[in-house]
């Protein structure tokens, strides 16, 4: 994670023409400041700029991690804890590649910080399947032939799992909406809708059945 | 990414004596953390403000509508009060971004987001806004098809911030604390022109935090509506976006509030707009009026003169939709 070499430039810029030195004294002094302010109220909170020891909870297990205050969790899930699931595309907030769920929300990991999610649980891709069973919408991408370069698949699925999740009889417009924000280059999106709805449709009749089954058992 | 000291407040009190230093408070993290990949600010620390639970929820009563800044705008725009009573905010936060961004972004942050222009948010290109030491901007030479085409003169940067702009037709007031006390800003006070200052978007100083966004109670025979659009039909950066809120007495207009996102550097009401519609019945001739005076003072650059159409449009069917008389426009980002 090094500095972009662009940096140097725009601080700067912003920085009223000091130069990088002033920059990393800045950063020092807030450490100093930091260190200093170690025993007032509530000061056990300010860590960093350097690792820090936490543990996140993903997928159901939990990992003890060290990770800079500025690593974000896309970055951790892939470099530090070998999840490569979760994809990079934009790193920027634009395309959802990177679509996991905190606390069962889908949120983006390219632009979440990784220290901001202790204490809640994350779900990637790996946290669907069961072993080597798939999960019925990453089952349904396949019989739908709802991928093809395959970058945009693991947000896409994440997405369209989540709907399922909210709302079991989804209508296209709704599988639409819950991928909009999905950027698809390979045009897969017919596939994605006829996968998420086939899911649906699946879910619809299980339901039924354990319904009839039930009922001629009581 | 510069590396800084993150700091997790729990209280406002404890937000506020963090925020020194060059401290920057970090919400949903969206802008935040895309202004600092790309390096046009490195805070030497961030005061996170996420966890902080006074500054969350949502209450809607007979005195108005209270939103803590830590609203999300899924939380908005699955609002029931708001869809019902305030639609127009309910519509913006509901169209701005991605679901994913939704879910993220804070209303406060919404708001204090800072402006879009590629030549601010590059770290290639120097300019007035960072301290720079070039005289001119480079939108009015360079690539400026986003740009402002109203106030434009001294910057061309526009505000994308898709809640203020029905936040500022419904009146709001925002809410600001520091260490020495409260105060509260109407949102028509509350951005900065660039003519004002170049540096400062809004009226918020070093140390304030947002604590809180109040939206009056709409007056009776209030309707109200916000369309956005862009390149895509599924989500985009707004080209042009309109909020109306009209008292209508059957189809006669009483009051008029119509704002525009991304014509000026900062949100703006059009009182030319306004005034052709108040007293009037809206129709599809006063609707088209209302947009065209809208945009007579518009002052396009070299390559965004569409955007003068696409605001008339904007308007002419915001306003249309607003009355009841046409359905929400399929081809506005949905
Ligand atoms: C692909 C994409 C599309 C987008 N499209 C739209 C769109 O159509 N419409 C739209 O409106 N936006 C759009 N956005 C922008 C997005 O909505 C904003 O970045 C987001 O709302 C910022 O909120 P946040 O909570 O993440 O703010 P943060 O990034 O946490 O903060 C932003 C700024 O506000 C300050 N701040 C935050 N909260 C407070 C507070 N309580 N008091 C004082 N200062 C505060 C921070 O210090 C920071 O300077 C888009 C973003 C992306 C990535
Ligand atoms: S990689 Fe996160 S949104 Fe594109
Ligand atoms: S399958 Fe290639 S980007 Fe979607």
């Amino acid at each position: 994670m090094a500095d972009s070499p662009k940096t140097t430039f725009s601080r700067r810029g912003f920085l009223k023409g000091a130069g990088v030195t002033a920059a990393t004294t800045v950063i020092e002094s807030a450490n100093a400041l930091a260190r200093e302010t170690k025993d007032a109220l509530h000061s056990d909170r300010a860590v960093g700029p350097g690792s820090v020891p936490v543990k996140l909870h993903i997928n159901g297990h939990e990992y003890s991690v060290a990770i800079e205050p500025r690593y974000t969790l896309a970055e951790t899930l892939r470099d530090n804890l070998g999840l490569t699931g979760t994809k990079v595309v934009c790193d920027r907030g634009s395309c959802s590649a990177c679509t996991v769920w905190i606390d069962k929300t889908p949120a983006l990991a390219c632009m979440t910080l990784a220290i901001d999610v202790v204490g809640r649980q994350i779900t990637t891709i790996e946290g669907l399947s069961h072993g080597d069973t798939m999960h019925q919408v990453q089952a349904a991408f396949v019989k739908h032939d709802a991928m093809q370069c395959g970058f945009c698949t693991p947000g896409m699925v994440m997405s369209c799992a989540a709907l399922l999740d909210r709302n079991p009889n989804p209508k296209l417009a709704d599988v639409k909406h819950a991928v909009s924000g999905n950027l698809c280059r390979c045009g897969t999106y017919p596939k994605v809708f006829a996968a998420t709805l086939d899911v649906a449709q699946q879910r619809r009749q299980t339901a039924g059945l354990v319904a009839l089954v039930t009922e001629r058992e009581a | 990414m510069n590396k800084f000291v993150f700091v997790d407040c729990k209280t406002v009190d404890e937000a506020l004596g963090q925020m020194s230093d060059g401290a920057i408070v970090k919400a949903g993290g969206i802008d935040l953390l895309d202004l600092m990949k790309d390096g046009i600010v490195t805070p030497p620390k961030l005061v996170n403000i996420r966890n902080i639970s006074s500054l969350q929820g949502i209450t809607a009563g007979k005195d108005g509508l209270h939103l803590g800044p830590l609203s999300t705008l899924s939380e908005i725009a699955a609002h029931p009060e708001i869809q019902k009573n305030y639609t127009a905010l309910a519509n913006a936060a509901g169209h701005a971004a991605t679901p994913q961004v939704r879910n993220m972004a804070t209303l406060g942050g919404n708001i204090m987001q800072r402006p879009r222009c590629w030549y601010f948010r590059s770290s290639e290109f120097d300019c007035k806004k960072k301290n720079g030491a070039s005289d001119d901007c480079h939108a009015h030479t360079g690539e400026n098809q986003y740009h402002a085409i109203m106030n434009n003169e001294t910057c061309a940067m526009v505000h994308p911030s898709s809640t203020a702009v029905p936040l500022l037709a419904m009146n709001a007031q925002v809410e600001l604390t520091s260490k020495r006390g409260k105060r509260t800003v109407a949102m028509s006070e509350f951005y900065v022109p660039p003519e004002k200052s170049l540096i400062n978007e809004t009226v918020v100083q070093p140390g304030e935090l947002i604590t809180g966004v109040f939206v009056p109670v709409p007056e009776p025979g209030t309707r109200s509506a916000y369309q956005k659009y862009g390149e895509k039909e599924s989500f985009d950066w707004p080209l042009a976006d309109a909020g109306v809120v009209l008292v209508m007495d059957g189809t006669h207009c009483r009051k008029a509030w119509i704002v525009l996102g991304v014509a000026a550097p900062t949100p703006i009401r059009s009182t030319a707009a306004e005034a052709v519609l108040t007293g009037k019945t809206i129709d599809e001739a006063t609707a088209r009026a209302a947009a065209s005076a809208a945009m007579k003072d518009a002052t396009p650059l070299s390559q965004n003169g569409f955007k003068t159409q696409l605001f008339q449009t904007a308007i002419y069917r915001t306003v249309l939709l607003a009355a009841g008389q046409m359905q929400p426009d399929p081809s506005a980002i949905g």
